[in-house]
């Protein structure tokens, strides 16, 4: 689904991204790991588009197409999802309008008819109910006054409405209280299936106990430095990230 | 009375004054020779005059204008749908240049509500007594040239507790076939616990020519009256527009006006003024202003407390694109007899590109103790952060810049009470800004 290939990107010409590889298939839970600084979150950022990394090599081919030739918006509207770290405040703009906008736009995309108000109704309401997205938020205005974790819940609804080929989670855990993270993981899980991959970026071990990956990247000074399965995270737990830095060095020096 | 130089100098120097006019009217015809006169001592303002020094008006009067304008057009049902309302069930009331056209319009009738050519009431008692009378206009030179010279213009007189069923609708059509100064002028009275709905849109035909606009409304609320005022500036191209609207408000009377310019024009100056004479008054002003290409909004707004116990309240916001100039001045003036008043004014500013300018410039002059006012400013830069959070849901750049700014006016338009007018507002939103985004 995805081929991340020999990835090099800078933002303001530093070198943030140093060649990335990673083969994302359907189905699959990967799991990114790494210190701060090691360049997780600028990778969930060149995927998605943002305007101010500049890839310098490599290529991402993403279900057969160049995604870094397609603007943010045809990336989400071919099936990618970014649910962001910090998620954006817009006072006006209603949650459900802009979700039935963004919906509307990507079927347009598919050449399909926008959904009558009926339909959308219905569909908010299962998804609604679906990842426990509290219903009282869904009028407000987007991310508006609400909490760390009801951003990072609105998110999940999100992801669960646009219902995307790749989701990938950007620290969603952080900040999060155990209730909060229980029912964020509880939603991702629910929405797993086979046709779905998922990308999850967190710096802490606890989402994984809740969202099993199947694989486990570590990534340090923007490369991928291990992988490994969920017993990774595990010994990343334990012992930290400086036995990980001090094996790449050893590696370097040779 | 053409000019072939400019019309700056023409109407400075070598403009005929008002009894040269075929069709003068007796009646008001002291009235145009006073104003003419104030019009000469005053002149036109240079932008070293206090009130046009964010705006050139010379700029903009270099042109050769006639001040013979054209009565009649042939208006088609298409363009007249083009500048209606869709949904809204209304009155209707055409003008062309500011002359009504009855064969185009859908009037109230045999009601208390009465609209008419202004020429032809010329004689009436209302007409006499507050044409050119609102003390905010006496020191404005374009509003005294308008009132020395205009051709025509609107007379809309609301008997005492008189109502409508439906909001009346103005169509505003503008055209020149040469540059033409196109100056109507217009007078609506509502008496004593009189409540009526104006909804105000401008459409012009011929953008081959430029039309100069200079319009000036007068507005009365004796006791207890109520005007929901809406006035939509939009799609003239090649156009420059000054107005003047200046009501006067008497006790217990409620005035809500609404302005949402979204030109085509190269400027626009608006001049609001309202002069609170009687106690106990609400007074709300909702302005929208949008601006693109090297557009030129300004809004001068003056509330005039002068006895005690009134409400104010305005709130103005501007979006302004590419190299768009804005001009926000609101003055608020309580005078020493005025306690108790109530005076609240706030200027919030959009502005989606590094060029874009706004020169916002609060004045309060408060000389009574016992007074809440309350003024504030803000300018804020576009966010880029916001504008990929929506792409990244899939929504189009200009989808996502129109839903940024629908949302940004969203406490404008969600104080219109007219759901049609709501719903074609959104609509233009969107459209404006896609248009300058494409552009």
């Amino acid at each position: 689904m995805l081929t991340i290939k020999n990835l090099h990107a800078e933002v303001d010409g530093k070198k943030i991204l140093k060649g990335i590889n990673l083969e994302i298939r359907k189905g699959e839970m990967h799991a990114i790991m790494g210190p701060n600084g090691s360049g997780k979150s600028s990778l969930s950022s060149v995927l998605a588009g943002r305007e101010n990394y500049t890839v310098t090599e490599g290529e991402v081919i993403f279900e057969g197409k160049n995604l870094l030739d397609l603007s943010p918006e045809d990336r989400a509207r071919e099936g990618l999802f970014l649910a962001f770290q910090y998620p954006v405040e817009i006072p006006g703009v209603s949650n459900l309008h802009f979700l039935k906008t963004a919906l509307n736009e990507i079927r347009t995309y598919h050449n399909l008819p926008p959904l009558e108000s009926k339909e959308f109704l219905k569909l908010t309401k299962e998804k609604q109910q679906l990842v426990d997205f509290n219903a009282n938020l869904m009028n407000r205005s987007l991310n508006e006054g609400f909490s760390g974790g009801e951003k990072k819940r609105n998110e999940v609804f999100q992801l669960a409405m646009l219902d995307p080929k790749l989701a990938i989670l950007d620290e969603t855990d952080s900040g999060l209280d155990i209730d909060a993270l229980r029912i964020v993981a509880a939603g991702v899980n629910k929405l797993r299936n086979a046709d779905k991959a998922f990308m999850v970026i967190t710096h802490y071990q606890r989402l994984l106990e809740y969202i099993v990956p199947d694989f486990v990247h570590v990534l340090y000074n923007g490369q991928i430095v291990k992988t490994g399965t969920k017993e990774l995270a595990l010994e990343l737990e334990e012992k930290g990230y400086d036995w990980l830095k001090e094996e790449v060095h050893q590696k370097e020096s040779v | 009375m053409t000019s072939d130089k400019s019309f700056y100098e023409f109407i400075s120097n070598g403009v005929p004054g008002p009894e040269q006019k075929v069709d003068a009217d007796n009646a008001i015809m002291p009235a145009r020779k006073l104003a003419f006169s104030r019009f000469k001592e005053l002149g036109l303002p240079t932008i070293k005059t206090e009130e046009w020094r964010y705006t050139n008006v010379q700029r903009f009067l270099k042109d050769a204008f006639t001040l013979a304008q054209e009565e009649q057009a042939t208006v088609t049902p298409e363009q007249l749908k083009a500048a209606s309302i869709p949904q809204l069930d209304s009155y209707r009331v055409v003008l062309v240049n500011g002359r009504l056209q009855t064969d185009l319009s859908e009037l109230p009738a045999g009601g208390k509500i009465t609209v008419s050519k202004l020429s032809d009431a010329a004689g009436n008692a209302q007409l006499q007594a507050w044409f050119d009378k609102h003390p905010h206009l006496q020191s404005q030179p374009f509003a005294a040239l308008n009132a020395a010279l205009f051709a025509d213009g609107l007379f809309i007189e609301a008997g005492v507790n008189a109502t409508l069923d439906k909001p009346i609708q103005i169509i505003h059509v503008y055209t020149a076939s040469a540059n033409a100064f196109i100056q109507p002028r217009h007078l609506v009275v509502l008496h004593k616990s009189a409540t009526l709905e104006i909804i105000e849109s401008a459409v012009g035909l011929n953008d081959s020519a430029i039309a100069f606009v200079n319009a000036v409304t007068e507005v009365v609320l004796e006791e207890n009256a109520e005007l929901w005022h809406y006035n939509i500036q939009s799609t003239i191209k090649n156009s420059r527009h000054i107005y003047h609207t200046s009501a006067t408000q008497k006790a217990d009377s409620r005035y809500h006006h609404f302005n949402f310019t979204l030109p085509s024009a190269e400027l626009t100056r608006n001049n609001l003024s309202v002069a609170l004479t009687g106690s106990n008054t609400e007074t709300n002003l909702h302005g929208l202003y949008l601006a693109t290409g090297t557009q030129h909004v300004d809004n001068h707004t003056f509330v005039d407390h002068l006895v005690p116990n009134c409400n104010s309240n305005e709130l103005y916001k501007g979006v302004l694109l590419d190299d768009a100039n804005g001009v926000f001045t609101g003055k608020i003036h309580v005078h020493q007899d005025a306690q108790k008043t109530n005076a609240f004014q706030q200027n919030n500013n959009l502005l989606m590109s590094e060029k874009a300018n706004i020169n916002s410039q609060p004045q309060l002059e408060i000389y009574a103790d016992d007074v809440k006012c309350s003024h504030g400013f803000t300018v804020g830069r576009f966010s880029e952060e916001s504008l990929f959070y929506l792409r990244s849901r899939g929504i189009g750049e200009e989808a996502a810049k129109s839903l940024l700014v629908n949302a940004f006016a969203f406490d404008i338009t969600d104080q219109v009470h007219i759901p049609a007018l709501q719903d074609f507002l959104a609509e233009k939103i969107r459209q404006y800004v896609a248009g300058a985004i494409n552009n």
